[in-house]
């Protein structure tokens, strides 16, 4: 079998009883690829990974680690895993508990321990992870996951509650580990909490698999509206509205929708009315409007 | 890297984690404190013998012994699975190449080196202050050395039993609950109900074959009868404990029941974990 994909998913269903939690969903993650996996909550994000890591039976379809069965001996040890909500003992130091999970895996801890160096604790090596703050133990978690350069990383939500600063420097480490080969698979809630450093969108609704793709082409072909507001000179919001169109707001303001590629139409139209703008507004649509249009929600002003 | 070595990685942190718990300090004074106070205020051995005093001891302490360990061992093992599933950190391990029977055995190997450490120094204090007070003669040290043995024994079973019921619910909380039911019926409950069937029975039947064999079946029952079947001493027995010395098995029944309940637990731990989805 030449399967030059880490993780490849075909046609994947998992049921709980009556509930179809993931529904026929194909995927593939190539080795360094960066793939984030998007849905709201019980859209079958963890119930995907849970697949993946061998947990769960697939009620149809194939799922397959390098050529191999997920839950095998050999899965195990290409396969990292960060689960959502992790509390890891509180009376163990930070390097305690790196050394136990580097054991299980087979690596000598002296060949992990660095890796608190490279999530930022290792100043708190020797502390009990009781006082760690949130985003230590979440680096805790990453650097566990990290141990044997695994050839695919299952991070579940991993930046959910995590500052900025903290979070950039999260897809700092997992850049550094893409590039050495490591193949990554994260989930998140929501798009605006993915740095613009994953490779591939997917995402997921009530266990579908509803768009799949690049950030830029996935916005794109959502062809969602840009809206412009203008705000009238006094007393000239009825001229403006004749002559644009539109929606009127609150007494002064005319709202506009456009196509993206009718955008500088629609400014050249708007310059010709002078002195009658006092200030114009314009809003692109953001990264949770093309994650809404794709998960079935409704988005104001959507092309459907 | 193999099984064994994970499985001694297991038992090492679970090891560590009793003793920064405090788990370890408090059984320890616990036994030792217990047994102390049984050799120096309960039976108080003022007879003529002095030197029966270690085995007047031992007898009293395996009555204690058989509320206090498997307490003791319920404690250190409600949590060992449902714990792990309520703070996520299982689904981590079993992600790992460790095995779930690896967990389990590695698990209960940690639980009971713990717990036979407390045993050990907590009975093997008190039995070096009364030898010293009291003087010691071998009856004494082999009664002393059986109940120490039996009592790592007994702690094993309930070790084992406190993992299978962890491994029923998701919550730490069902599982401490399942834990107290478990000691409340198998220690305390169970001889109330054969005590009063007893004296409904009029010494008829159900007294002469079934009781024996179901006193038996209990191992905290099954731990005591063997320690006072072996103990050679004009100690007043009383109760269900009369039975040591009319019992209708051979004395190593009471053994093999322990080994039995052992197997057993351990067997429905590791049925029971291989269900999980973690």
């Amino acid at each position: 079998m030449t399967d030059a994909n880490i993780l490849s998913v075909e046609e994947l269903t998992v049921r709980f009883g009556a509930v179809t939690a993931v529904d026929g969903v194909s995927l593939t993650v190539a080795p360094g690829e960066r793939v984030a996996l998007l849905g709201h909550n019980g859209a079958g994000k963890s119930t995907l990974f849970k697949t993946v890591l061998g947990f769960l039976k697939p009620a149809a379809g194939r799922l397959s680690i390098g050529g191999v069965i997920p839950g095998s001996d050999a899965a195990r040890r290409a396969v990292s895993y960060l689960p959502e909500q992790v509390a890891f003992p509180k009376a163990l130091t930070g390097a305690e508990i790196l050394t136990h999970f580097a054991r299980l895996k087979g690596v000598s801890p002296k060949a992990a321990l660095p890796l608190l160096e490279v999530v930022g604790i290792a100043d708190a090596a020797r502390r009990a992870v009781g006082t760690y703050s949130k985003g230590m133990r979440q680096r805790l978690g990453l650097a566990q996951a990290l141990i044997g350069a695994p050839r695919l990383l299952l991070l579940d939500e991993p930046t959910s509650g995590l500052d900025p600063v903290s979070r950039r420097e999260f897809y700092d480490v997992l850049e550094a580990s893409s590039r050495a080969g490591t193949a990554v698979l994260l989930s998140s809630h929501s798009l605006s909490e993915i740095e613009n450093r994953i490779d591939r969108i997917a995402i997921l609704a009530k266990g579908k698999l509803r768009a799949e793709g690049a950030l830029s082409d996935l916005s794109r072909r959502a062809g969602l509206p840009i809206r412009i507001r203008i705000e009238a000179a006094e007393g000239r919001v009825e001229a403006v509205h004749a002559y644009l169109g539109g929606e009127r707001v609150n007494g002064r303001s005319v709202v506009v929708t456009c196509r993206a590629e009718d955008k500088v139409a629609a400014l050249a139209r708007l310059a010709e009315l002078g002195s009658d703008v006092a200030d114009i507004d314009i809003a692109l649509p953001d990264l949770d409007d093309v994650y809404r249009h794709y998960s079935g929600l409704t988005v104001e002003g959507a092309t459907q | 890297m193999t099984g064994f070595d994970r499985m001694a990685t297991v038992a090492t942190t679970e090891f560590r984690l009793a003793f920064r718990n405090r788990w370890v300090l408090l059984a320890t004074l616990a036994f030792t404190l217990f047994a102390l106070a049984l050799a120096f205020l309960g039976s108080g051995p003022s007879g003529a013998l002095k030197a029966d005093a270690l085995t007047l001891t031992a007898a009293s302490l395996s009555t204690l012994t058989v509320y206090l360990v498997p307490l003791m061992a319920l404690l250190v093992s409600y949590d060992s699975i449902a714990g792990e599933i309520e703070r996520g950190t299982l689904a981590l391990v079993l992600a790992t190449p460790l095995k779930r029977g690896e967990l389990v055995l590695a698990k209960f190997c940690g639980h009971l080196a713990v717990l036979t450490l407390a045993i050990a120094i907590g009975y093997g204090i008190a039995g070096v202050v009364i030898a010293g007070v009291h003087g010691a003669d071998d009856a004494g040290l082999l009664a002393w050395g059986r109940l120490v043995a039996t009592a790592v024994l007994l702690g094993a079973v309930f070790i084992a039993s406190g993992m299978a019921l962890s491994g029923l619910p998701r919550q730490t909380g069902t599982a401490a609950a399942l834990a107290i039911g478990a000691w409340l019926v198998l220690v305390v409950l169970y001889d109330l109900a054969l005590l009063g069937a007893v004296i409904v029975d009029q010494g008829g039947v159900f007294t002469k074959t079934v009781f024996p064999a179901l006193v038996l079946a209990n191992p905290g029952d099954a731990f005591r009868l063997y320690n006072l079947a072996l103990i050679e001493s004009n100690a007043p027995i009383a109760g269900l404990d009369g039975l040591a010395h009319t019992l209708p098995f051979p004395v190593s029944s009471a053994l093999a029941v322990l080994v039995l309940w052992l197997a057993a637990s351990l067997a429905a731990a590791w049925a029971l974990t291989r269900r999980i989805r973690p």
